[in-house]
This record gives C-alpha cells, sequence and structure tokens, in this order.
C-alpha cells in the first residue's frame, strides 16, 4: 500500500486511536471495543509517569555505580568491583572489546537514555534542533536499546552461578546488581510511558513560517 | 465519514489511513514515521505456531540440561539456567532479582509462546476466536519488551570472556539449545502481524 498526501491525525478528525490495536474511535470513547485497551486522544498524565519512572530509575542508577556488582574470592586473594571497576580491571588485562560492550551495555546506553527521554519530554514543548521524524527515530531507538543493558545484571548471574569451586575461586553478586536491574525496569517504564505522538504535534500546531525579517533600505552613502 | 473499521491510525504518530490490505509479503507504512502499520505474510499463523511450540519444549529443556561447566585448580562445576535465575536467592533482598532474572529469560518468553498458541489455533482452523483470546494476546504483547531470552545469550559470551584466564570453560547441550531459541524468538517476532491478528479477534 503506497500511501502518499497530507497527513491528517486521529484528532484532527474527531477521533480517538488505540495505540495497541490501531483501531479508531469516536472522540470521547473511553475503552477499544476491539482489544480493551484505554482510549486517550492524549493521555494527560503520560508526562508525569514518564517523569517519575525516570526519577526513580535515576536515583537506582546512582548506588548502582557505587556499590559492587561482583565479591571475586581466590585463593590468594579477594575483591569487590564496581561496574565501571569491573570494566577497568578487563581493559587492563587486554580484554578490551569485552570491556568496551559492557562500558556501552552498563553506562553509555544507561546514561544516554536519562538524557534522551529528558530531552524528548522537554522537547515537546518547544520545536528544536531535531525535527519529529528524528525525535520519533530517537524515541524508537531508546525503546529498543533500554533492554540491553540488563547484559550486566545476567553477567553476573552467570558467573556467581558457575564460579562455585570451593577453596579455588568464588564469585558472589553485590547489591548493585539489584540496585542496576531497578534501574533499567524503571527507565523502561519511563520510556514505554511517553506518548509519542505527543512528538507529532508539534508539526500539527506549529504556526505558519514567519515571513523572514526584511534586510534594512540600501541607501546610498553620502560621499565623504 | 464512512465506516471507521476501515480506519487504521499509527500507533506512532496518529496519522490515520484508509485500510488497503497489502499483499502477502508486502508491508503497509506509514508515511509520516515509517511504523510498519500491516505486514501480512502467507501461513503466518501456522508458522507462528510451529514457531511457538518450538520455543516451550527448547525453553524447557534448555533450562534442565546442562548450561555451562567450569574447571579449574581440580575442581569442577556445571550450572543450568535454572542456577543463573537463582544466583541471587541465598541473599537477601538480592532473591527479588532470582524472580527478574529467571521471568525475563524462562516463564515470560514461554508465557508468551503459550498465550500466542492458545489465541492463534482457532484462527488458523477458521473458528472463532478463543475464549479470552483478547486478553491472552493483550497480554502477550505487554509481555514482549520484557522477554529477556536474547539479551541472556549474548551475557553468557560475555561473562565467558571474563574468565577465560581463570578457568576452563565448556558449553553444555543447554547453551546450544538456547542459542538457537533465541533465533526462533526473533523470527517469531518479526513473523507477526499483529493487526492481521487483531483484525481476526473482532466479533
Ligand atoms: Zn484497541
Amino acid at each position: 500500500m503506497e500511501i502518499a498526501g497530507d497527513v491528517t491525525t486521529a484528532r484532527d478528525m474527531g477521533l480517538v486511536a488505540c495505540t495497541r490495536c490501531t483501531r479508531v474511535w469516536p472522540l470521547g470513547t473511553h475503552k477499544c471495543g476491539r482489544c480493551g485497551h484505554r482510549l486517550h486522544s492524549r493521555d494527560p498524565h503520560a508526562m508525569q509517569r514518564v517523569w517519575a519512572f525516570w526519577a526513580v530509575g535515576l536515583m537506582c542508577y546512582v548506588p548502582a555505580n557505587l556499590a559492587p556488582m561482583l565479591r571475586t574470592r581466590t585463593l590468594v586473594s579477594s575483591q569487590e568491583n564496581t561496574i565501571v571497576g569491573g570494566a577497568a580491571e578487563l581493559a587492563q588485562h587486554g580484554n578490551w572489546g569485552i570491556a568496551m560492550v559492557i562500558l556501552v551495555a552498563s553506562v553509555l546506553i544507561p546514561v544516554g537514555k536519562f538524557i534522551a527521554i529528558a530531552g524528548l519530554a522537554l522537547g515537546l514543548r518547544r520545536p528544536g534542533a531535531l525535527g519529529p521524524a528524528r525525535r520519533q527515530q530517537l524515541y524508537e531507538v531508546v525503546d529498543y536499546i533500554g533492554r540491553w543493558s540488563m547484559i550486566d545484571v545476567f553477567v553476573v548471574a552467570i558467573l556467581s552461578s558457575l564460579v562455585q569451586l570451593g577453596a579455588v575461586a568464588s564469585v558472589s553478586p553485590g547489591p548493585a546488581s539489584l540496585f542496576f536491574a531497578l534501574s533499567v525496569i524503571f527507565t523502561m517504564l519511563s520510556a514505554q510511558s511517553f506518548d509519542s505522538r505527543r512528538i507529532w504535534d508539534i508539526e500539527a500546531v506549529a504556526p505558519p513560517a514567519a515571513p523572514p525579517i526584511p534586510a534594512p533600505p540600501v541607501t546610498k552613502a553620502h560621499p565623504a | 465519514m464512512g465506516d471507521l473499521s476501515d480506519l487504521i491510525a499509527c500507533p506512532h504518530c496518529d496519522a490515520v489511513y484508509r485500510v488497503a490490505q497489502p499483499a502477502h509479503g508486502e508491508r503497509a507504512v506509514c508515511a509520516r514515521c515509517h511504523t510498519v502499520l500491516i505486514a501480512p505474510r502467507r501461513r503466518a499463523g501456522e508458522q507462528l505456531i510451529a514457531l511457538a511450540l518450538a520455543v516451550v519444549v527448547l525453553v524447557i529443556t534448555a533450562t534442565l540440561a546442562p548450561f555451562l561447566s567450569i574447571d579449574a585448580g581440580g575442581q569442577h562445576n556445571a550450572a543450568s539456567v535454572l542456577d543463573a535465575a537463582l544466583a541471587f536467592s541465598g541473599s537477601g533482598a538480592l532473591a527479588l532479582l532470582s524472580l527478574a532474572v529467571a521471568a525475563g529469560i524462562v516463564f515470560i518468553p514461554v508465557t508468551r509462546a503459550l498465550l500466542l498458541i492458545y489465541v492463534l489455533t482457532p484462527i488458523v482452523r477458521d473458528r472463532p476466536p478463543a475464549p479470552g483470546a483478547i486478553v491472552a494476546f493483550r497480554l502477550s504483547e505487554a509481555l514482549r519488551p520484557w522477554s529477556m531470552a536474547e539479551i541472556f545469550v549474548i551475557g553468557c559470551a560475555v561473562a565467558l570472556v571474563k574468565i577465560a584466564d581463570l578457568a576452563a570453560v565448556e558449553f553444555g547441550p543447554g547453551f546450544w539449545i538456547f542459542a538457537v531459541l533465541v533465533v526462533l524468538l526473533v523470527v517469531q517476532d518479526n513473523f507477526m502481524c499483529r493487526y492481521s491478528v487483531w483484525k481476526s479477534l473482532e466479533t
């Protein structure tokens, strides 16, 4: 199906769309007659939920980085590693690739997510440097990539169950693993609460382009 | 305005279109934000059911079979997926994390597969939808972001490199079953045309 021409939104047509099953209903319908999803043309409380989950996620992310993620005990030594500390140690041993995977999954993605969600939410009020199409892409990336931060939690789970070698070596999880998992879960909820239709509303309500500011009239310079 | 059931709204940008059913293998895409709206496939229902059955069998086998084993300093240890999920169980509040891990890599993928089988079987056989099929499909869709088996497999690779210096690690059958499973889960997600399923559940 080729779709072309001007876009009309459900709201413009006096309809409300179901974001789960894509059915449209007359504005004022509260529940989708096909899938039972609650209908909101634009959910008035969505942004509050986005910010609430965002804040809790951020609050969990701080201890996740300060507390130990992994406790390793071998015959000769015993040590605790934070997320960044563990990655640094891997890099020291020459495992650059894995150190990068951990840094990307545990630092770059979560921090990027916090910034991106905040930026998208704040940007709803004003057309900024990014157009709606770019913002939509950003939102989809954030929504897709967030789950991948769970990698580090799974690594801790695998190591803690596998490396149980009596006196030789043993690994156990640190409290940071719980905070980190909570942080990932809450940021996922925050991204899910975001109503991406609001990104596109800017297009509809944008005032017509202001006439270009005229250049000052040119007059002949007085002869010196 | 005509019949509202002939219209489809993009869930991401609210643009409304008149439905023109694309041919098998074609996709209808939102002109504004490029979200895929309709993507029917030939015999998608049968294929999805077959995939879902395979997922259930594989998850159960992979969970019980030895997953990874490790040798170091004369000591040997083997862990199953279940052991990995229970790794946090000994330590107080961390026990919650055990539940989350077990859910993400075992319970949620299996639940989604079972729900899909329940929803799709009557549709494929041209019967009326099963009782509660709408609720079942809603639940399956809501669980989608929380199914994390593929992330777990990448986590295994990372974990192995981390301990490669410390010990000799061996992949058990569970690992390979799980790797196959991940491929199936990805295929399952790409095969499903949600619009087609909802349409066939509409009474
Ligand atoms: Zn609906």
